[in-house]
């Protein structure tokens, strides 16, 4: 069955690409110790400074928005006949 | 100082666009694509200065002055028409074509404007004209749409016409120059700019409306009304503080809302804000550094976000289909659009050799110079979360995630011209950013592509994409949309002034009746009297032209006897 999908959505590509990501993450956090940037507020000078942020951030963003989603969300009729 | 470039650039496109309903096929084809080019032409054969003023009542109108940041904006507008009008020769609606290009005129002519009365008089063009292009998309939708569109951007034209008064009555002079908002004309005129920018409370308008015009129009309102609002902000309040917590709320609002939503073009709007939040933040912050960021940053997201709305824009013309959850693996059958829709993802989320990368970075680097640690670690939380949004979120969704079964082609030959023009140009200003950074207002001492710089960013985005795809069973696209401020009008308002309206229209539907009634009462009377058979109005006979006659001297020999 899954020789009808497109090479890109069959299950073995799809854990090759995950696997080509998170090798990437991992070489960008290891080339973290090789590289000096220029901190300026301390924070930002902690190892892979970028890679923990992002993601964190992200994570924050993503529950935050989930959280004013419950009080806020509405069917996307809810405006019709107005 | 020749006759050409005495000539408004501005009305290249104003008066183009009133001929265009007048011609048809190719003849409208070719002139929608001459007029930007002709207007970047007689932009750049300005030269800095007042090129033509006008008297009018006390005042000398400044109607053409250019500068670097002038040129600068009036070029990327009159190029967006150029890509706009190509990516829309197929749109068979002329008034959208038309509004679009009187629109994109008047863009041009703010940007050009000297004093405030030219900028407001070319602002309200504006105003209109975009409202046309939501409207002519023809659905009830599109119609009720634009008139909220209208009231809010009319709303706004009210305080900056308030603001420029006061402004005026102040200072003696009609000049647009640099300000800050510390007189009641100041802050009007500051209210007013923000609110075409999309900035809080009334920031609802843009995602409300923007999705309701066509596959094409959208394309055009991405363009003009919020960078121009960011272009006289530029001019109008640098360095004002202000505008470095509006843009970071902006900034996130686009984020949350966009996260939320499931309508493409919803999405895409969302984050219209979201970017223009960066741009208003660089504003704030006010340094040389952050003003060439912010100016530089509304250059490159007129072109990027014209190709995600372009891209978006086929699908919807491919498919009729605008939500999340009717789409997904149009990759398989739409590579060039998905391709377009991807390097513009990748450059709003400022990824090397992309557009953005060395724009957005340059208002990173002002709140650095300034030591303005809140602002820049909330501008980083930014730059991650724009990549979860539209970087990842919006191709995800349209492009790929589960198979819709949908398998249409990719559009016609005109806008996959019109997506690939704009992708080389987000790459090409990504891979070579000299030409756009000799643009700027201000001498540019940066260079984007230092190893740090560069690995830090691809750190900051995929671990964003890490979030996204781990956290793929939150995202699930559902039947929904967000309440926003819009809410406060279009329900709570209905609900309070409802029963006013209602009464009202009562009050005025009796009045209405009883006055017919008292002109049927009146007409009657006339009828009566002098109608076919009335007695005013019969033919007179003899016999009682005699009869008359003996009344009237029998009545003169009494008062004569008397």
């Amino acid at each position: 069955m899954s020789e009808g999908k497109h090479w890109l959505v069959r299950r073995r590509s799809i854990r090759v690409l995950w696997i080509v990501f998170v090798a990437v993450l991992a070489v960008l956090v290891v080339g973290d110790v090789f590289i000096y940037g220029h901190p300026t507020f301390g924070l930002d000078g902690t190892f892979a400074f970028y890679a923990w942020y992002g993601l964190l951030t992200c994570v924050v963003m993503i529950l935050l928005a989930k959280a004013m989603g419950v009080l806020l969300k509405r069917k996307d009729t809810y405006y019709d006949g107005e | 100082m020749t006759a050409s470039s005495a000539f408004p650039p501005a009305l290249v496109l104003i008066l183009g666009g009133l001929l265009l309903p007048l011609l048809r096929g190719y003849a409208r084809s070719i002139v929608i694509l001459a007029l930007p080019l002709l207007t970047v032409w007689l932009v750049w054969q300005l030269p800095d200065g007042v090129s033509l003023s006008v008297r009018f009542l006390e005042y000398r109108l400044e109607v053409v002055k250019a500068d670097a940041l002038g040129r600068l904006f009036a070029t990327i507008f009159a190029i967006m028409a150029f890509a706009g009008g190509l990516f829309a020769l197929n749109q068979r609606r002329v008034a959208e074509l038309a509004a679009a290009s009187v629109y994109a005129g008047s863009a041009v002519g703010v940007a050009l404007a000297g004093d405030l009365i030219t900028l407001f008089v070319f602002w309200e063009i504006m105003a209109i004209t975009s409202t046309l292009v939501v409207w002519s998309r023809g659905s009830e939708n599109s119609y009720r749409a634009s008139m909220r569109y209208l009231q809010v951007h009319l709303f706004g034209g009210v305080l900056l016409m308030a603001g420029i008064v006061a402004q005026v009555t102040d200072t003696g002079t009609i000049a647009f120059t640099a300000m800050t908002p510390d007189t009641p004309g100041t802050w009007l005129m500051l209210a007013g700019f923000l609110i075409n920018a999309g900035a809080p409370p009334l920031s609802a308008w843009l995602p409300d409306a923007y999705p309701e015009a066509s596959y094409s129009g959208t394309v055009f309102l991405s363009a003009f009304t919020t960078k121009a609002a960011v272009y006289v902000l530029l001019r109008g309040f640098p360095g004002a503080e202000i505008l470095i917590y509006v843009g970071l709320y902006m900034m996130l609002y686009g984020i949350v809302y966009a996260l939320l939503e499931n309508d493409m073009r919803r999405i895409l709007a969302y984050s219209i804000v979201n970017q223009v939040g960066f741009m208003v933040t660089g504003i704030g912050i006010g340094t040389e550094m952050a003003l060439n960021g912010a100016a530089a940053h509304a250059f490159t997201h007129i072109i990027y976000k014209a190709l995600l709305l372009m891209s978006a824009g086929s699908v919807l013309y491919m498919t009729g289909k605008r939500k999340c959850s009717d789409l997904g693996g149009l990759f398989q059958s739409m590579p060039l659009t998905t391709a377009c829709g991807i390097i513009g993802a990748l450059s709003i989320s400022s990824f090397p050799l992309t557009s953005g990368f060395i724009s957005k970075s340059m208002i990173s680097q002002g709140a650095v110079d300034e030591r303005l640690a809140v602002t820049w670690f909330l501008l980083a939380a930014g730059t991650a979360g724009v990549f979860l949004h539209a970087g990842i979120k919006f191709p995800w969704f349209v492009f790929f995630q589960k198979d819709s079964g949908l398998r249409p082609p990719d559009p016609p030959l005109n806008m996959r011209l019109a997506m690939v023009l704009f992708s080389i140009l987000c790459i090409g200003l990504g891979v070579w950013p000299q030409p756009l950074y000799a643009l700027l207002p201000y001498p540019v001492d940066y260079a984007p592509y230092t190893v740090p710089h560069v690995v830090n960013m691809l750190q900051l985005l995929l671990f964003s994409g890490l979030a996204f795809f781990t956290m793929l069973p939150l995202m699930r696209r559902t039947l929904t949309i967000t309440l926003d401020f819009d809410w406060f009008y279009r329900t709570l308002g209905k609900w309070v002034l409802g029963p006013a309206a209602t009464l009202t229209g009562n009050a005025l539907r009796r009045a209405e009746t009883e006055a017919r009634n008292w002109i049927g009462v009146l007409i009657g009377f006339v009828f009566r009297h002098h109608g076919p058979q009335g007695a005013l109005a019969r033919s007179v006979q003899a016999g009682s032209m005699a009869f008359w006659m003996i009344v009237l001297l029998g009545a003169y020999l009494v008062l004569y006897l008397v």
